[in-house]
């Protein structure tokens, strides 16, 4: 087949853009474990109250170090018990489940942005670096009351 | 001139495709202005069920229509008239795909189906909503096959020979669109539809959004490839050149028959029920479409330069002036090209593994299918308009209609720009798409997202407004030229299909080989698929009974 000489330079120059982005994008996931939200961990949507950890939503100390979030995203508000408080500087496991549809679980100013989907948990742990008050709305549409639903979360010294 | 027969049937697509065009346009106008408060809907009338039906009838209805009607005419013109046959299961394939059509659409009026495009379960629109769409699936997989049916009669005439360009990207992109649709027609028939009668309980969440992005994906290169068509065999005509390269335009299509399906993961990076292994496996997938797309920007403005020489463009650039710019034939689609070039770059950041979690289901996303779909895709269409529907009614284009086009086109790239360059900022800090207005009880960050020069609530309406307006005139110049504009009587006052000569005597013979590229394609399928879907069905939750949230 023929391919014009400048062609086959813009492909070299081509093929080697595409390795170059994967292997930043490879190398960040599996050697810095910078993965995004995810989890094969299953539930029934419907015992969801029962079933631990979301049968007492809210935070737990797992050691000095790591906290555990259980949160229950139903329509149109979130469950993490009575006010969501964490630690700045500590790693904070966040493990939410839905009741009824697809939600979405995302902090404003971070890079948790997680998708909440029935009869499965999502996890992904984040590390805030600064206190204050931050915003958590649903960014997937879950019906009439969808742009009603958020809460805050507060990272404290 | 092209036979009758085909002409009817294009004519009655594109009158379909307009149609959606127009209602899809006005649900985009009223949603600008209820994002940004000024606008209270009567209690029958609800944000989401208007977002549901800008996205189905612009999204699908009025892009699916107009290609067909692109593709029955460029078939036509390029392999010859339709027998009788081809035309009888063009005929019927279109009525499945209207009654379809309006069976969703009625049901989304009617607020029974306010799930948006997407139809996530364990939203339960109506029933007749699913059958809806399986009914335009259906309809268009007629159609389709009608067109292969035809191809293959004229490969049987002229065996041992490659087939004219436009008739093999036509192939492909109905091997694509078919393929992609197995995903879905899966999904409907097998979940939806039993469950939302009522004949099983539940359905298996995780599984439906899979085999909703196995075809969610390709369904954008099922719009872009035909835009991507006119760029290969229509724009060298205009431009007085031949086809750049038969076997590179080849190749670039058979690339994005294998690596537009195996990738729908890139959609499902922030959800569970996937093992990280598998997503980016699908990354690494979905990141090869740079190829292709490189291959088919350098043949473009290979075509320009060559094009602008030969007008007598001088120098390293100077061949850029000497472009037909006063051509709008050319212009709107020189524009829809510029679009992509961004919106391409944005494609990659949002297949990224890591990057896709600071866009994920933000306003960028909504910028990004404007400047891919919105403006590459149907600024094309547009630009095809001009000249098809003259071309298939036999009327005149007049001086008139052609500044009024060009008018059109200048609004739809100001409006697209504003509005996207805003819902692209507006995504970075964090405001979410598919919401109505909503400030979060006045919360400090939500306030913030709106507080910049362009990312206030008034940029997008202004956009969103000057693009109704362009949208506007753009019908008005269909109607004119379907019914108005004074018939052609004189041979230089017809309007021409143009397409360009193809050389294809060094192209290969394998790009033609179907069995070995479909067979490629499969085996990709089953690779990217097969575990994670024996997964999630083997491993599944009990299933989700319905919910109606609307």
């Amino acid at each position: 087949m023929h391919l014009h000489k400048y062609e086959k330079i813009w492909l070299v120059f081509g093929t080697v853009c595409l390795i170059a982005f994967l292997s930043i994008v490879g190398v960040n996931a599996f050697a810095h474990d910078h993965t995004p939200a995810g989890g094969i961990e299953t539930i029934d949507p419907e015992k969801v109250r029962e079933t631990a950890p979301f049968n007492e939503p809210g935070v737990k100390k797992l050691d000095d170090d790591t906290y555990q979030a259980a949160i229950v995203a139903s329509a149109f508000a979130y469950d993490g018990g009575q006010t969501l408080t964490v630690p700045v500087g500590k790693e904070i496991i966040f493990k939410v489940t839905s009741t009824d549809v697809v939600h979405s679980f995302t902090i404003d100013n971070t890079n948790v942005n997680m998708m909440v989907v029935p009869g499965q948990v999502t996890t992904k742990s984040y590390t805030f670096k600064e206190p204050g008050k931050y915003l958590i709305i649903c960014n997937e549409y879950c019906g009439t009351g969808h742009h009603f639903m958020y809460t805050e979360i507060e990272v404290t010294e | 001139m092209l036979a009758a027969g085909e002409r009817k049937l294009a004519l009655w697509n594109m009158g379909v495709a307009y149609t959606a065009f127009l209602i899809g346009t006005l649900a985009g106008l009223l949603q600008v202005f209820i994002r940004n408060d000024q606008l209270e809907l009567p209690a029958w009338l609800d944000y989401y069920q208007i977002l549901t039906a800008h996205g189905v009838l612009l999204a699908l209805i009025f892009t699916t229509f107009f290609i067909f009607a692109f593709f029955i005419s460029g078939m036509s013109k390029s392999l010859g008239a339709f027998g009788p046959k081809v035309l009888l299961w063009n005929w019927i394939g279109f009525l499945v795909m209207l009654a379809g059509t309006i069976l969703a659409t009625v049901m989304i009026v009617i607020g029974e189906a306010s799930v948006l495009y997407t139809f996530y379960a364990p939203l339960m629109a109506n029933p007749w909503y699913y059958v809806g769409l399986a009914l335009f699936v259906v309809g268009s997989w007629i159609m389709g096959f009608a067109l292969v049916g035809h191809y293959m009669k004229w490969r049987k005439a002229n065996r041992g020979e490659l087939s004219p360009l436009f008739a093999f990207m036509t192939v492909s992109t109905i091997a694509l669109w078919v393929i992609a649709c197995l995903g879905v027609v899966a999904t409907v028939l097998f979940q939806y539809i039993p469950w939302a009668f009522g004949w099983v309980d539940t359905i298996n969440v995780e599984l439906s959004r899979t085999l909703f992005w196995y075809f969610g994906h390709p369904l954008v290169y099922f719009w872009l490839l035909p835009a991507y068509m006119a760029w290969y065999t229509v724009v060298p005509k205009i431009l007085g050149v031949p086809v750049f390269s038969d076997s590179l335009a080849r190749l670039a299509f058979v690339l994005f028959i294998l690596f537009s399906i195996p990738v729908g993961f890139h959609h499902q990076l922030m959800e569970p029920g996937i093992s990280d292994f598998w997503k980016f496996l699908q990354v690494v997938l979905t990141f090869m479409v740079i190829l292709p797309s490189l291959m088919t920007a350098f043949s473009m403005f290979a075509n320009f330069e060559r094009a602008g020489r030969k007008n007598g463009g001088k120098g390293l650039f100077g061949w850029f002036t000497k472009l037909p710019w006063k051509d709008l034939r050319f212009t709107s689609i020189f524009i829809a090209m510029a679009f992509f070039i961004p919106g391409g770059a944005g494609g990659i950041i949002n297949a990224s593994f890591q990057l896709n979690e600071i866009v994920h289901n933000t306003l960028w996303i909504v910028g990004h299918f404007h400047i891919t779909v919105g403006t590459p895709v149907a600024m094309t269409f547009m630009g095809l308009t001009y000249w098809l529907i003259p071309y298939l009614t036999g009327r005149k284009f007049s001086n008139t209609m052609k500044k009024l086009g060009f008018i059109q086109i200048g609004l739809w790239a100001v409006g697209m720009l504003l509005m996207s360059t805003a819902q692209h900022i507006l995504g970075l800090l964090g405001a979410p798409r598919r919401t109505a207005y909503s400030n979060y009880n006045g919360h400090e960050s939500a306030l913030e997202w709106f507080d910049g020069i362009l990312t206030n609530h008034v940029t997008m309406a202004v956009g969103g407004s000057i693009l109704f307006l362009s949208a506007m005139l753009l019908l008005y110049i269909v109607i004119m030229s379907a019914f108005v504009s004074p018939k052609a009587v004189e041979p230089h006052e017809f309007v021409e299909f143009p397409l360009a000569e193809s050389d294809k005597r060094a192209t290969p013979k394998i790009l033609e080989n179907w069995l070995v590229w479909i067979g490629i394609a499969f085996v990709l399928i089953i690779i990217a698929y097969a575990i994670p879907i024996a997964q999630m069905i083997q491993h599944a939750p009990p299933g989700s009974r319905g919910f109606i949230t609307w």
